[in-house]
């Protein structure tokens, strides 16, 4: 019954894992998911294939230091979302209960992870993006300080898909997180008083920022949003002293700009050539073309590297913009100190359905093909799952996790996406059933790992689309989009899933059907318990090996935060998350949009038209505790 | 009168009666006419005022209410100075649905025609100096036909593009909308 897939050389290692394996899969010998809400993949049936010998593990060095603490974002500079505490277990979590919580006073979408350092909870807001103090060792944990950095109003004007902010970053004493009108700040986390403040875009320009910034050996690295806006992308290195710009990289243009230089040594040879983010435009394309740095980045400090994805080329519109269109829904690896590139891979080369490439990539030590391997896994918006050497930036394998029809694979020799020629937009045709739809298998909402069961849990969507391609004209600080977009749910009516994949195996272990995107992030923890959230509202608890829900909680709002884990002053384990319906996908609630027109909000409002009969704007944090 | 020179009777004059009432409906305006070369008077946003109630000068109707043609012209630039990028076809995206009964700072013509050469606070950029005063108005009476403040038989009855939402001219008929939520 149980499916083993390690390595048969290592004999006394096989045997050891054999008897975990039986052991895990008498602890979960209850049913496996099958409630109303809860559909398993046909592949299910078994524990996790992996053992010790193949399992996948997060790099020791990007390893946090504390998992009492949440100080950025993605937990550790891996991004594993995974927290060891382990008081809260698949045993307990069933006597989970609220603890506290906190209203922000904003009710748009929430999509921040909390931070705790030192005893206290940091919380950043969507616009005007407040940034609070809660005091963790006072009953309730009470507000000590709000710090107000004055977001300039008008620049909700020129953010795509809601107001949203996805949390701060905490380094030597200072907390640093940007704000939607271009503005980074350093906040001095002990007393709230501001230490640094720096603008590094132009609203003018379309630019905004929403990204959680990772802090690097004393750099502050923040990228800008504006995809949808034809702004170019970038990510920036500031001084955490001083907010100092120390370099900027740019994702298109000509190779001084982009920093690539006598250190790039891209995986696949078509990439080698000089100043691709020039030539793989027309004309002076480049300047208004995207590439824009809004997602995740983690950092591999041995290879010293930091890694990110950049965003869709604009306009949507593929036709304006022949050509490869480099670097944009690309991965970049960076060198932090000098900002120059090391390596580079284009998932989805000349971009033809909004495929951003900004999603999360876990830094993973695993062993594939009989060998141990550095690898960034990184599930995209064009529904492959990348496992990708994060050396070399060779892709070890690409393999779809949602129904897929815009493509037909990767080749692994040339690294090089096959489109389905069928569902390419055409200028004034409606063009039927792309699939993944653009907010992609998944979007930002970012995957945990964990390292005690080897698996990757990836909140996705499953939509799919008919567009209209549209001539798009360029006016600065406006949409630049050109694409008529009507999406809906893909193949089974839901249009969210939850899934458990094996890294090593790469393929699904299980995966639960959820009814709207699962559009929160996603957080695993040492007593084997994954929690998320749905869009109505819904705070899950599963057991990481079987998938089997354990406990759910409605909150206020949806949830399209990221939970986190964190042990209080007083020892407990602890779990928070924001409820606060939005982002792109909760654009419907939170700015109120008419479901008579299935174009709003760029074509989602026709898949999330029940959204408003289930859930209502909000903006709280919830904790949770044992008795 | 036989019955059947009573019946031609009411034809023609039922067929005045139509001309009458169309021209204004399908005149093509080509230029701008005086009133529509500059801003309106005074705006309120407000239906508050301090002291006695005193009347306030109301536009009823935008100066391209009536005419199909310069509605019609109100849609495509609606598309051309990506007013649609923000608002969608009228149900709304990174800026508010225009499709349905909120008007935060009001669904008279002179409210609409300030709100696009102001800008808003909370994003709706200033378009003063960008888009001529007359094409300003053909906004104006377009996005009052998204909302249906328009007689139905000058709004747009197809859309040539994707089906996305009804025509135009299938939205019911509504009455002036005060400012309402934010």
């Amino acid at each position: 019954m149980v499916a083993l897939a390690f390595d048969g050389r290592h004999g006394a290692r096989t045997w050891l894992a054999l008897v975990a394996a039986v052991t895990l899969a008498a602890c979960s010998g209850e049913p496996a998911p099958r409630s109303a809400r809860a559909a398993s993949v046909p592949s299910t049936a078994a524990a996790p294939p992996n053992s010790d010998a193949g399992r996948a593990t997060i790099p020791a060095a990007a390893r946090g230091a504390d998992d009492g603490q949440w100080t950025w974002a993605g937990k550790d500079a891996a991004g594993s979302r995974y927290s060891a505490l382990n008081q809260i277990t698949t045993a307990n979590v069933a006597n989970l209960h609220l603890a506290w919580s906190f209203a922000t006073g904003v009710t748009r979408g929430h999509e921040a992870a909390p931070l705790v350092v030192n005893g206290r909870m940091y919380l950043v807001t969507p616009y005007p993006n407040y940034l609070y103090a809660l005091d963790l060792g006072k009953p309730g944990a009470p507000l000590l300080w709000k710090y107000d950095p004055n977001t300039l109003s008008a620049s909700q004007g020129v953010a795509c898909c809601d107001v949203v902010n996805r949390g701060a970053s905490y380094a030597d004493g200072k907390i640093f997180f940007n704000t939607l009108d271009d503005q980074t700040v350093a906040v001095d986390a002990a007393t709230g008083k501001e230490v640094w403040k720096v603008r590094v875009g132009d609203i003018n320009q379309g630019e905004t920022i929403t990204m959680a910034p990772l802090v690097v050996k004393g750099k502050v690295l923040v990228g800008n949003s504006g995809g949808e806006m034809g702004v170019r992308g970038w990510l920036t290195a500031l001084d955490a002293g001083t907010g100092r710009l120390l370099w900027r990289a740019y994702s298109t243009g000509p190779d001084s700009e982009v920093k690539i230089g006598p250190r790039f040594k891209p995986f696949y040879a078509a990439d080698r050539k000089p100043n691709l983010g020039v030539s793989t435009w027309p004309g002076t394309a480049w300047q208004i073309g995207g590439g824009n740095v809004w997602g995740w980045l983690s950092y591999d400090p041995e290879l010293n590297l930091v890694y990110y994805g950049t965003a869709n080329p604009g306009p949507w519109n593929p036709d304006q913009r022949p050509g490869d269109n480099k670097w944009t829904s690309s991965i970049f690896a960076r060198d932090p100190d000098t900002g120059e590139a090391v390596w580079a891979y284009q998932m989805s080369p000349h971009d033809l359905h909004d495929y951003d490439g900004v999603n999360e990539s876990l830094l993973l030590d695993l062993a594939i093909g009989g060998r141990r391997r550095k690898v960034l896994l990184h599930p995209d918006r064009n529904g492959y799952v990348y496992v990708i050497d994060r050396a070399t930036g060779e892709v070890i394998y690409a393999r779809p996790f949602v129904h897929v029809t815009t493509s037909t694979g990767v080749d692994t020799r040339t690294g090089r996406l096959t489109m389905n020629p069928d569902t390419k937009p055409v200028l004034g045709q409606v063009v039927r059933g792309a699939c993944p739809a653009s907010p992609g298998g998944k979007d930002w909402q970012p995957s945990a790992f964990s390292p005690r069961t080897g698996l990757v849990y990836i909140p996705a969507n499953n939509l799919c689309q008919d567009v209209e391609s549209q001539t798009a004209s360029y006016i600065s600080g406006t949409p630049y989009v050109g694409m008529l977009v009507k999406m809906y749910a893909g193949p089974g009516g839901n249009r969210g899933e939850f899934i458990a994949w094996d890294p090593v195996a790469g393929r699904k272990v299980w995966s639960i059907a959820e009814k709207f995107p699962a559009w929160s992030g996603a957080l695993a923890t040492g007593g084997d318990v994954v929690f998320y959230g749905t869009m109505d509202g819904w705070f899950k608890a599963l057991d990481a090996r079987s998938g089997r829900l354990l406990w759910q909680q409605r909150l206020g709002s949806g949830i399209v935060g990221q939970p986190i884990a964190f042990r209080g002053p007083d020892g407990k384990e602890y779990v928070s998350v924001y409820a606060g319906v939005g982002g792109w996908s909760g654009a419907i609630v939170a700015g109120g949009l008419d479901p008579r027109d299935s174009s709003a909000a760029l074509g989602f409002v026709n898949a999330m038209k029940d959204l408003p009969g289930v859930t209502r704007k909000g903006g709280t944090l919830y904790t949770f505790a044992l008795p | 009168m036989t019955a059947a020179r009573a019946r031609a009777v009411v034809a023609i004059g039922l067929g005045a009666l139509a001309a009458a009432t169309g021209c204004e409906r399908e005149a093509r305006p080509f230029r701008s006419t005086a009133l529509t070369a500059s801003a309106p008077g005074e705006v309120t946003v407000s239906v508050l005022q301090p002291g006695p109630r005193a009347p306030r000068p109301e536009m009823a109707e935008g100066p391209y209410d009536e005419n199909a043609y310069a509605i019609a012209d109100g849609k495509r630039l609606f598309d051309a100075y990506n007013c649609s990028g923000c608002h969608s076809q009228g149900g709304g995206g990174m800026g508010p649905p225009l499709m349905d009964s909120t008007w935060i700072y009001g669904s008279a013509p002179e409210n609409i025609y300030a709100t696009i050469m102001e800008g808003r606070p909370n994003g709706m950029p200033a378009w003063q100096g960008k888009i001529p005063s007359d094409q300003v108005w053909r906004l104006v009476s377009y996005v009052r036909s998204l909302a249906g403040l328009t007689r139905k038989d000058v709004r747009p009855g197809r859309n040539d593009d994707m089906q996305v939402k009804p025509a135009e001219s299938s939205m019911p008929r509504q009455r002036a909308i005060p400012s309402t939520k934010p």
